[in-house]
Formats: C-alpha cells, sequence, structure tokens
C-alpha cells in the first residue's frame, strides 16, 4: 500500500480500527513526564531529589559495604585492613559481640531457653496476627498464657536452674519488655478508657488524673523513679526485683496512652449503640463486653499498634539507670579496649534492629487498617 | 423495679439490696474506690518517713539555696556561674527545655506540614524518597536520631580554626554556629513600642477584615498588609531613633571564638533532631487530615471560581485542621517530653541539672524528682491548654457552618449529602 | 473478666515472691545464694566491660573475683549488677548489690552523706587533662576560654568548676554522658580538652589511632581515690572487704604470686604463714574458710599482678604504677600487717 492510499481511505462512523495511543502518554518517557516533571515545580523537586541521593547514598554505600571489613579480631586489625582508617565500617566488631547483642548475660548453658521462648514468641504472635488460621481460638488462649511460659522459662524455678533477671539483657531484654508492656498495657488501658468515661465521678477523676499525670511526664523520669525511689514507697526491707518495676512502669505509661486511644474509639461509638445495649437489659459488664467493646477496639487499633511501636522504641531508655538493651550493650562493649571507637557500627546496628521490628509492626497495622476497611 | 417490689418484702440482707440498687451500688464503689486509693497513699507516705528516717535523710528544700558549684554553659537567658545557686541552676535547666520545646515545635510543624504535602505529591520520586525518610525515622527510637546528629555535627564540621566563613560575620564550626549579636543603644525604646504597636494594630486589623469577609466576602490582602504594616513601622521607627543598634561580632581568639551569638551543636542537635522525629508524626496526621477532606470541597471551590491557592486557603486548610490540631498535640506533647533526652549529649536541660547533677552532689532524690515532675507536668498542661484553646476556635466556626447550612437546606428544600 | 482476675492473681503472686526481706549478714546471704552481686559499671574501659562471652573483665572485676574466691571459695561465682554513676548508690543502699567495686572516689560527702561504708583504696587516681600536641599546651594555666569535655555524674565536674574558678580563668563546659561520647567529642575537635581521672585519660588515649599526638598535662587538679563501697552497719562484711583488699597488697609485699603461691606455703616468714592459713586462723575470725587469701591470689594474683594483667604497661590502657606502687616502691600502696 502506498502513502497516498491510507491517506484517502475512509471508514464509515466507529469502524476505525483502535489506534496505539500516541507515544507521549504511554511508556517510559511519559511516566517520567507524567510523574517527575509534569510542573516546574516538579522538576524542581526532582531535580532536588536526585541531588540529594547523590550527595548521600555513594558515600553511605561506600561505607557501609564496599569499604566495610567483616573479619578482624580488633578495631587496630579492622582499620589496618582499609585503604583509609575509619573509611569503612568494621562489622567485625558487631559479629563478634552479636551473643551478647542477643542473649545478654544469660548463662551460656541455658541459652537454648532463650531460643526456644523466641520460638514460642513466634508460634504465639501468628495466631493474633492471621485470623484466617485454622484452630485460632487455640492459638489465642496459647497467646494470652504465653507471657507466663515465657516468665518461667526465661527466669526458671519449678525444675529450671533459676536465672537472675539482671543477666538479661541485648535484644532478649528489648523483648521482654516489650511483649510484656504490650500484654499487660491493653487489659489496663481499656479499663483505664472506660474508667474516665465513667458515670461514676469519682473513678472517672482518678481515672483521669492517673491519665493524664503518666502521659504529663518523660519516661525516662518515670523509669529514674521505678529504679532508685521506688524503695522509698516500700515498706522498710521491701526488695524488688528491678525488672519487675521498670516491667511495671512501662506497663503503665504505655497503658495511659492506650486508654486514650481506646477512648477515642468508644467516642466514635453511636450513642444508639449504648441504648440498644440497654434496652436489651444488658449489665455495664456485658453490654462493654459484648457490644461497646468489640466495636470500639476495632476502630483503634491502627492507634493501638502505634502505641506499641512507640512503647517497642521507648525500650532504649532502659540504658540510663544501667540495664543493658541492645544499645547498652554496644556501649557496654566500646569500653573493651580491643574494640573502642566503634560508635558509629554500633549505633547502625541497633537502629536496623529497631527498624525492622517495628516497620514490620507498623505495615501490620496498615494492613488491618486496610482490611477492616473494606467493612463499609 | 416495680416488679420486684410487688412480689413481696425483700429477704436479702440490707448490703445485697444496696447492690442491686444501681445508683446505691454506684456509690458504694466510688467510696470504696476513694478508700483504697487515700489508703494507698496514706501507706506510701508512711513508708516514705520511716524510710526517709532509716538513712537518716531529711525532706526538705533548702539545698535550692546553695551554691550548686557546677558549670552550664548554655545559658542563653541568665546569667549563670558555678557560684550560683542550685535554684538558679534549675531555671537555666527549665529555660534551655522550654526553648529546645519552643524552637523544637516551630520547627516541626513546617517540617510536617511540608512533608505531608509532599507525600501527596504526584512526583513519583519525591513522594517516595519522603516515605523513605518517614518511614526510616518514626521506627528508630529519638535516642538514636539524637545521638546520630550530634556525632554528624560534631564529626562533618570545621573546627573553629578552619571555621566556614560567612563574610565575616558568621561562622559555622562543629562548637557551634556564631552569628552576630545586636546591641541595642539608647533609644531602642522607641523601636520596640513602634513594633508592638503595629503588632497590635495588625491583630485588630486581621480581625476587622475576617468580619469584612464574613460579611461581604470581600478579601483584603491581609498577610501584604500585615507584614508591610509591622516591618514599616519598626523600619521607620529605627531610622527616627537614629539607629539605635550596633553589632557584636563573632571573632576567633585563643580557644574559641568570641563576642556574637553561639548556637551551641548540643542545642542544635537535639533541636533538629526532636523536629525531624516528630515531623515524621505530624506529616502522617497532616496527610489524613488533608486526605479527610472530601474532594467534592475542592471541586465545589472550583465551580464557585476560586483559584486553586485560594481554594487551599480558605476550603482545604480550615477544615483539614479541625482534623490535624486534636492529634498535633499530643505530639507536641511527645516533642516536649522526649527533649528530656538531652541528658545523651550533654545539653542542659532540666533532667540533666535538676534531676541530674543536682540530684547527684546532693542526694536528694525524692525532692528534685518531685520538682523534675512538677515542671513536666506544667509544661503538658500549658501545652493542652493553648491546643485545647485553639481547638475550640476551629471548632467553633464548624458549629456556625453548620448553622447556616441547616438553614439553607431549611430554605431551600435542597436534601444533605452526609 | 476471669482472665484478668487470673492475670491480677498472677501478678500479686509474681510480687511477692521476689519480695523478700532482706536480712542483717551480708556474708550469711552471700554463702545461702552462693554468688557474690558487685555493683559495677556500665563499661569503663580496663576497669570493667564484658567480653565477646558476656563474661566481665577488669580491674574492679578482678577485685570481685577476688572477694568471691574468699567468700565462697570460687572466683567465677560472681554476678556483675550494671550501674551507672548515678544509681549506683542507691542500687547498693537497696540491698541491690553486695559489694560497690565501680572505681568510686571516696569522699566525705559519700561516706556520711550518702551512707556508705568505704574499705581503703584500690586505685589511687586524680583528675587531669589531655590535650593535643598540635595546640602547644604545656600547663593547664594555659587553658583560658578552652572548650573542655566532662563526664556528668562525676565528681570531676565540681573539680573543674573549683579549678577554674579558683584561677580565674573561663571555660566552655561540654558535658557528655559516657566516655566513648566523650571521646568522639575530642577526637573531632568539639573540645580542646578532655579531662577525667587520670587512668581513664591514659584508657581513652589508648584507643585513638594516633596516641603520640595526645599528651595529658602535668597537673592533677583533684585527689580522686577509688575504693570499694558497702552498706553501713554490717561490721563483719565490711571487715571481709577491707582485707581482701589488704591481702591483694600484702601478697605483693611479701613477692607471693599466682605462680609461686604453693611453693610459699612452706616460706619462712611467719606473716607469710599467717596470710595463707598455714598458721593461725585469722581466715575463721572473718568467718571465711582458712584458705581464704590462698584461694584470693590463686584466683587472681596479688596486687600488682591485677593491675599488670589490666591496666598496667602492656596492655591498651597502658598505665604506670606511679601513685599506686608499693610503698616501699615510693607508691602510697601500704597496708596495716597481718598480725
Amino acid at each position: 500500500m502506498s502513502e497516498g492510499n491510507t491517506a484517502a481511505q475512509s471508514y464509515a462512523p466507529g469502524t476505525h480500527p483502535d489506534l496505539p495511543a500516541p507515544i507521549r502518554t504511554t511508556g517510559p518517557v511519559a511516566w517520567v513526564r507524567m510523574n517527575l516533571f509534569s510542573s516546574p515545580l516538579n522538576v524542581a523537586l526532582t531535580l532536588v531529589a536526585i541531588g540529594l541521593l547523590w550527595w548521600v547514598m555513594p558515600p553511605l554505600f561506600e561505607w557501609i559495604v564496599l569499604d566495610s571489613v567483616w573479619t578482624a579480631e580488633s578495631r587496630k586489625e579492622c582499620w589496618d585492613k582499609m585503604e583509609v582508617p575509619e573509611g569503612g565500617a568494621c562489622w567485625a566488631f558487631i559479629k563478634d559481640r552479636l551473643r551478647l547483642f542477643v542473649y545478654g548475660f544469660y548463662p551460656q548453658a541455658s541459652r537454648w531457653r532463650v531460643n526456644l521462648s523466641f520460638v514460642l514468641l513466634a508460634m504465639a504472635v501468628v495466631p493474633v496476627l492471621y485470623d484466617k488460621m485454622p484452630g485460632r481460638k487455640f492459638g489465642l488462649w496459647y497467646a494470652v498464657a504465653f507471657p507466663f511460659i515465657a516468665g518461667w522459662l526465661l527466669v526458671g524455678g519449678l525444675g529450671l536452674t533459676p536465672v537472675d533477671t539482671d543477666q538479661f539483657g541485648g535484644i532478649l531484654l528489648t523483648l521482654i519488655i516489650g511483649v510484656t508492656g504490650i500484654s499487660f498495657s491493653l487489659p489496663i488501658g481499656i479499663l483505664l478508657a472506660l474508667g474516665r468515661r465513667s458515670k461514676m465521678p469519682v473513678m472517672r477523676i482518678l481515672c483521669v488524673m492517673f491519665i493524664e499525670f503518666i502521659r504529663g511526664v518523660p519516661l525516662i523520669a518515670l523509669l529514674f523513679i521505678a529504679s532508685s525511689m521506688l524503695n522509698f514507697f516500700l515498706p522498710p526491707g521491701t526488695v524488688f526485683d528491678l525488672l519487675i518495676r521498670v516491667l511495671i512502669m512501662v506497663t503503665l505509661f504505655a497503658a495511659a496512652y492506650i486508654a486514650e486511644v481506646v477512648r477515642g474509639g468508644l467516642q466514635g461509638i453511636p450513642i444508639g449503640q449504648f441504648e440498644a445495649a440497654d434496652s436489651l437489659g444488658l449489665t455495664y459488664v456485658k453490654a462493654q463486653m459484648l457490644i461497646i467493646l468489640p466495636q470500639a477496639l476495632k476502630i483503634s487499633i491502627p492507634g493501638i499498634v502505634n502505641t506499641f511501636i512507640g512503647l517497642y522504641k521507648d525500650t532504649t531508655l532502659v540504658l540510663i539507670i544501667g540495664m543493658l538493651d541492645p544499645l547498652g550493650i554496644g556501649r557496654a562493649s566500646l569500653a573493651d579496649a580491643v574494640w573502642a571507637g566503634l560508635s558509629r557500627e554500633v549505633y547502625l546496628f541497633v537502629a536496623l534492629f529497631f527498624f525492622v521490628c517495628c516497620f514490620s509492626m507498623s505495615r501490620y497495622s496498615l494492613y488491618l487498617e486496610r482490611k477492616l476497611h473494606t467493612g463499609h | 423495679m416495680a416488679v420486684i417490689a410487688e412480689t413481696g418484702p425483700d429477704t436479702r440482707n440490707l448490703i445485697a439490696r444496696l447492690w442491686s440498687n444501681q445508683q446505691a451500688r454506684s456509690v458504694i464503689i466510688q467510696i470504696v474506690a476513694l478508700t483504697v486509693v487515700f489508703a494507698a497513699f496514706g501507706f506510701i507516705l508512711r513508708n516514705v518517713v520511716i524510710n526517709l528516717e532509716n538513712v537518716g535523710k531529711e525532706f526538705n528544700f533548702s539545698f535550692f539555696l546553695y551554691p550548686a558549684a557546677y558549670d552550664i554553659t548554655f545559658s542563653p537567658f541568665i546569667e549563670y556561674s558555678s557560684r550560683s545557686t542550685h535554684l538558679r541552676a534549675a531555671v537555666v535547666g527549665i529555660l534551655n527545655t522550654m526553648l529546645v520545646a519552643a524552637c523544637g515545635i516551630v520547627l516541626a510543624t513546617i517540617m510536617g506540614f511540608i512533608m505531608g504535602i509532599l507525600r501527596l505529591s504526584t512526583n513519583w520520586l519525591v513522594n517516595r524518597l519522603v516515605y523513605c525518610f518517614l518511614e526510616f525515622t518514626r521506627n528508630v527510637p529519638v535516642l538514636l536520631h539524637i545521638l546520630f546528629i550530634h556525632g554528624l555535627i560534631v564529626i562533618q564540621l570545621p573546627v573553629p580554626k578552619m571555621a566556614l566563613n560567612f563574610a565575616d560575620s558568621f561562622f559555622l564550626t562543629n562548637r557551634g554556629f556564631y552569628i552576630p549579636q545586636p546591641v541595642w543603644e539608647p533609644g531602642a525604646g522607641i523601636v520596640a513600642a513602634a513594633f508592638v504597636i503595629s503588632v497590635v494594630f495588625v491583630v485588630f486589623f486581621v480581625r476587622w477584615a475576617k468580619k469584612v469577609q464574613d460579611e461581604t466576602g470581600r478579601v483584603y490582602p491581609v498577610f501584604l498588609i500585615s507584614t508591610g504594616a509591622i516591618v514599616g513601622a519598626t523600619a521607620v521607627a529605627f531610622l527616627a531613633a537614629g539607629m539605635p543598634l550596633s553589632w557584636s561580632f563573632p571573632e576567633l581568639k585563643g580557644f574559641n571564638f568570641t563576642g556574637g551569638l553561639a548556637i551551641k551543636p548540643e542545642f542544635i542537635a537535639l533541636w533538629l533532631a526532636l523536629s525531624y522525629y516528630t515531623s515524621c508524626f505530624i506529616a502522617e496526621i497532616v496527610r489524613a487530615g488533608i486526605l479527610a477532606v472530601s474532594h467534592g470541597q475542592t471541586e465545589a471551590a472550583y465551580a464557585l471560581g476560586l483559584r486553586p491557592n485560594r481554594t487551599l486557603q480558605l476550603i482545604v486548610i480550615p477544615q483539614a485542621l479541625r482534623v490535624i490540631v486534636p492529634p498535633l498535640a499530643s505530639q507536641y506533647l511527645n516533642l516536649t517530653k522526649n527533649s528530656s533526652l538531652a541528658i545523651a549529649i550533654g545539653y542542659m536541660d532540666v533532667v540533666a541539672t535538676v534531676g541530674g547533677i543536682t540530684l547527684m552532689q546532693t542526694g536528694k532524690e525524692m525532692e528534685t524528682m518531685m520538682v523534675v515532675l512538677l515542671i513536666y507536668l506544667t509544661f503538658s498542661l500549658v501545652i493542652s491548654g493553648f491546643m485545647n484553646w485553639f481547638n475550640r476556635k476551629m471548632m467553633l466556626v464548624e458549629r456556625e457552618a453548620k448553622k447556616k447550612r441547616a438553614f439553607f437546606s431549611f430554605k431551600t428544600g435542597t436534601g444533605e449529602d452526609s | 473478666m476471669r482472665p484478668l482476675n487470673v492475670l491480677a492473681a498472677s501478678v500479686a503472686v509474681a510480687a511477692l515472691t521476689v519480695a523478700g526481706a532482706a536480712s542483717a549478714g551480708t556474708l550469711d546471704d552471700v554463702k545461702a545464694r552462693g554468688v557474690l552481686r558487685c555493683v559495677v559499671s556500665t563499661g569503663i574501659a580496663g576497669f570493667a566491660y564484658p567480653d565477646a562471652n558476656g563474661v566481665w573483665k577488669g580491674f574492679d572485676i578482678d577485685f570481685c573475683r577476688a572477694t568471691a574466691a574468699a567468700v565462697l571459695g570460687d572466683p567465677t561465682k560472681i554476678k556483675a549488677v550494671t550501674s551507672t554513676g548515678k544509681t549506683r548508690f542507691t542500687l547498693l543502699n537497696a540491698g541491690e548489690g553486695d559489694v560497690l567495686w565501680r572505681n568510686t572516689t571516696i569522699t566525705f560527702s559519700r561516706d556520711v552523706g550518702v551512707k556508705l561504708r568505704f574499705h581503703g583504696v584500690n586505685y589511687y587516681d586524680g583528675q587531669g587533662f589531655m590535650v593535643k600536641k598540635a595546640l602547644g599546651v604545656t600547663c593547664a594555666t594555659q587553658l583560658d576560654g578552652a572548650s573542655i569535655c566532662i563526664q556528668t555524674g562525676t565528681t570531676t565536674e565540681l573539680n573543674l568548676a573549683d579549678y577554674f574558678h579558683a584561677n580565674g580563668m573561663k571555660y566552655e563546659a561540654v558535658t557528655i554522658e559516657t566516655n566513648d561520647e566523650a571521646r568522639q567529642n575530642y577526637i573531632s575537635g568539639r573540645c580542646d580538652v578532655y579531662t577525667t581521672d587520670a587512668s581513664g585519660l591514659a584508657a581513652t588515649r589508648s584507643t585513638f589511632t594516633d596516641p603520640d599526638n595526645h599528651i595529658v598535662l602535668p597537673e592533677i587538679i583533684s585527689k580522686e581515690p577509688l575504693g570499694p563501697a558497702t552498706r553501713q552497719g554490717d561490721a563483719q562484711w565490711s571487715d571481709i572487704i577491707t582485707w581482701v583488699l589488704n591481702a591483694t597488697i600484702t601478697a605483693e609485699e611479701k613477692g607471693i604470686t599466682q605462680a609461686n603461691l604453693d611453693s610459699m606455703k612452706s616460706s619462712k616468714d611467719p606473716e607469710v604463714l599467717r596470710l595463707l592459713g598455714v598458721e593461725g586462723s585469722q581466715g575463721v575470725e572473718l568467718g571465711l574458710s582458712k584458705d581464704w587469701a590462698y584461694n584470693i591470689i590463686k584466683a587472681v594474683g596479688n596486687y600488682g599482678e591485677i593491675f599488670e594483667r589490666n591496666i598496667g604497661v602492656n596492655t591498651p590502657i597502658g598505665l604506670e604504677r606511679g601513685l599506686n606502687a608499693l610503698w616501699t616502691d615510693g607508691g602510697l600502696q601500704y597496708t596495716p600487717p597481718f598480725r
């Protein structure tokens, strides 16, 4: 066919075959135009973003990966292996201390108990997260029992060699504080939230005072009180395990925040639901358990998970009262003259650990939010 | 209730009868709760008294009047030396906390709004970049951010001898950012007065302009006029008073710069770290707030012929703010409380002074911690009080709007969409 | 509601099981427990730090092990209770540790005000200054206007304030919480000077890539006698800690080492025989076994050996004996006789 013919050919209305879209609206070029250079402002933003990446990423990548050293016996050996001392990360240090980072000072012979509790934790988390799991009901009961099982496994007694809680450290300590705080702060927080919305003025005032007090002061002040002043509040001679004191403080701290999140959820329940429950003749407890709380908790799940993430991140603060969480372990290891001076590696490692944990939690919360959102 | 009464006299004992009465039950529960709480407090108080006696410590605050004997270098507002009292050290700490919290709140809000809007940008690269930054920052403890920024400043910036020099008056070093300090001379009072008067004028003008806009729909260029009035009046007064101002320039003398105003790296690090950490949460709040304003609102505004920036200013932002403000308050509170981590990098805030060195040197845990807790509670009361006031202001607008809309729909009989 | 009840009950039970009354005799407590709990720092180079297996090492830890060897006959039966500068005394006073071996300066207010008991000096220290050689500073009086890194929560910040005030000089105090942060600040030039105890300066300098470019100024501006502490009111336990320390020093005076320990049992010196439990019953009078001092030296060696192993010239820390040499060598370490 010649070109002349194509131009001359005519079609009846509606019979023209579909032509490919103009090149400027499809394909990578169009995508770039649409998404990166659609307006002068966007051009500027794109250029700034590229510049930023170009400036930050290559040196960072070089330091973390290309110029890093993975096997060495000391900082000196590490730096000797590099072209420029301190030009790369000395991951040999983290490798050397990995067990310390994970188990803290838990006795070597009993570390299987820690491993077992990690596995049990994973098993407890699954039924909580996946609602389609078969036999989820038993799984949930197991999840409720898990803190006690793990507590027995880790602390010992009843047939196991007792291990003192001040030997806990590193990731183990973070998980203990995090999991305990998460599992106990939820019920307490719900009770506080109900108390705050109670019709009884005394209850309401007590709950408001408690919540606002806890929310108004920094956690490190509370932790310091737990570590140094709680003894003044107890009868003379009472000795209370430091870890338990810290756990109580962290739990109460998180509970106050959970209470506010749940209160938000409760406020989102239409008054008709309360009236309906009353008109069915349900008691207060039954109305809350069967009608109000299930709905309120459902709306507040994202907020609750966010509070948990905050709690988990706040566990680093225990190092201020001398307990060795991963950051504390890192700092203590830096006091070893053989390795001193590698603080950047420690900070990056600890940051990565927290990022992995908290990011997965926040992704899960997002997933839940979307799933619950499809309801209406 | 009436049905039960007809079944004959209630033979159960008094407590059971009281328990089945809802009102009586609630009174009983409250009395019991109150008793338990008071008993617990009494118990704790008794223990404290006994324990303090056992270790031979007295509960009093007189140590606040003794010399502190330690130095605080960063005290931008009041004079302080190691001979000053613990009380003065505490005041320095409080002021430092307030400074970093106030600066942090301002910067976090600005950064949060910018990032929240960038997250909604159609620019894929910017969108993703901001997303990655937000997620990484949000999911790492703030303590690490503070240590990281501090390390960055201290290691990457040059020492004073090789300071980054901007026009011989601004110097950037790893010991701080040195800027010229204004020194007021006699006559400066006139300038200050002119400034205050112009601000008062602007406040009234803004109110009046808003009223006019509400009533007639006429819009004044409020921002331009306000800025012009303040800058103009101040400048005229400044010239009229014979320019009563000189500058003290920083100068390298011996080990350090002297003269000028020094912004210390500890302050910068804490301020930046707290700001960008908190701004990540604010960005999410802002994004959610803007998304919460239904697109129909924007379309309606366009249909009315409003330009895009006017739409944003008059339609979208006021509605988004109603969603944004309440959670913003708790972020501001968090920022203030997180400033207590200053101790990790040596910024002398209230926890580092009263709750740190003073506590260590005097051994008065009880008294110093009480002071620290009270100070933070005051901060949080002030912040939540202010945010509640602001929130109510926003809510008031909503109620008026509802009233008007209801009135409108009644008159015309058009249905409402929500 | 039932799960909540169960929960509340278990919390109460847990609380009751951990709550126990601290009894009067620390020695009996330790023996009954089978483990000695030492309050130590969260990490000070050379003095206390964990190795890769989580085993604590260092100068202070060796004294803790010596105490365990004397009391329990086994130097490994120790537990390190980590503490910060701020929490150390409260931990000890709350009964969470039996003895504090955490390079702690003996001061009047700590002895009298904080209600502790100190038992001699295991390290004579003093606050010094470290500067970069390139600054050309040779003595502390040239430091007017300098930026100085100090560790907070210690006596050093008070000494520093007093020293500069007394000499009419100004300085910028950069208060840092941990040694590693202080090191980073000093190396990067945030501070011109790093001040802490001389032992700490040496330890920090040893971690530099260019230790020769830094000097420690000759001035020592304070006395920092570091020593062990216990709670007040337990005379027997105080005696034990005092004489554990004295035993290590006396052993060095008498030339008893880990290597020649067994041959020294047949020494002709009656004091050596008394110390090693061959003659007399000093150990039993202390409430310990007869061979308590023998166990100490077998476990950790004499004072000189502990010093050289952890912080001496051949370690990365590289400290001279200096004031900590025996009195016969011109130092201050001098003990009452075992008689």
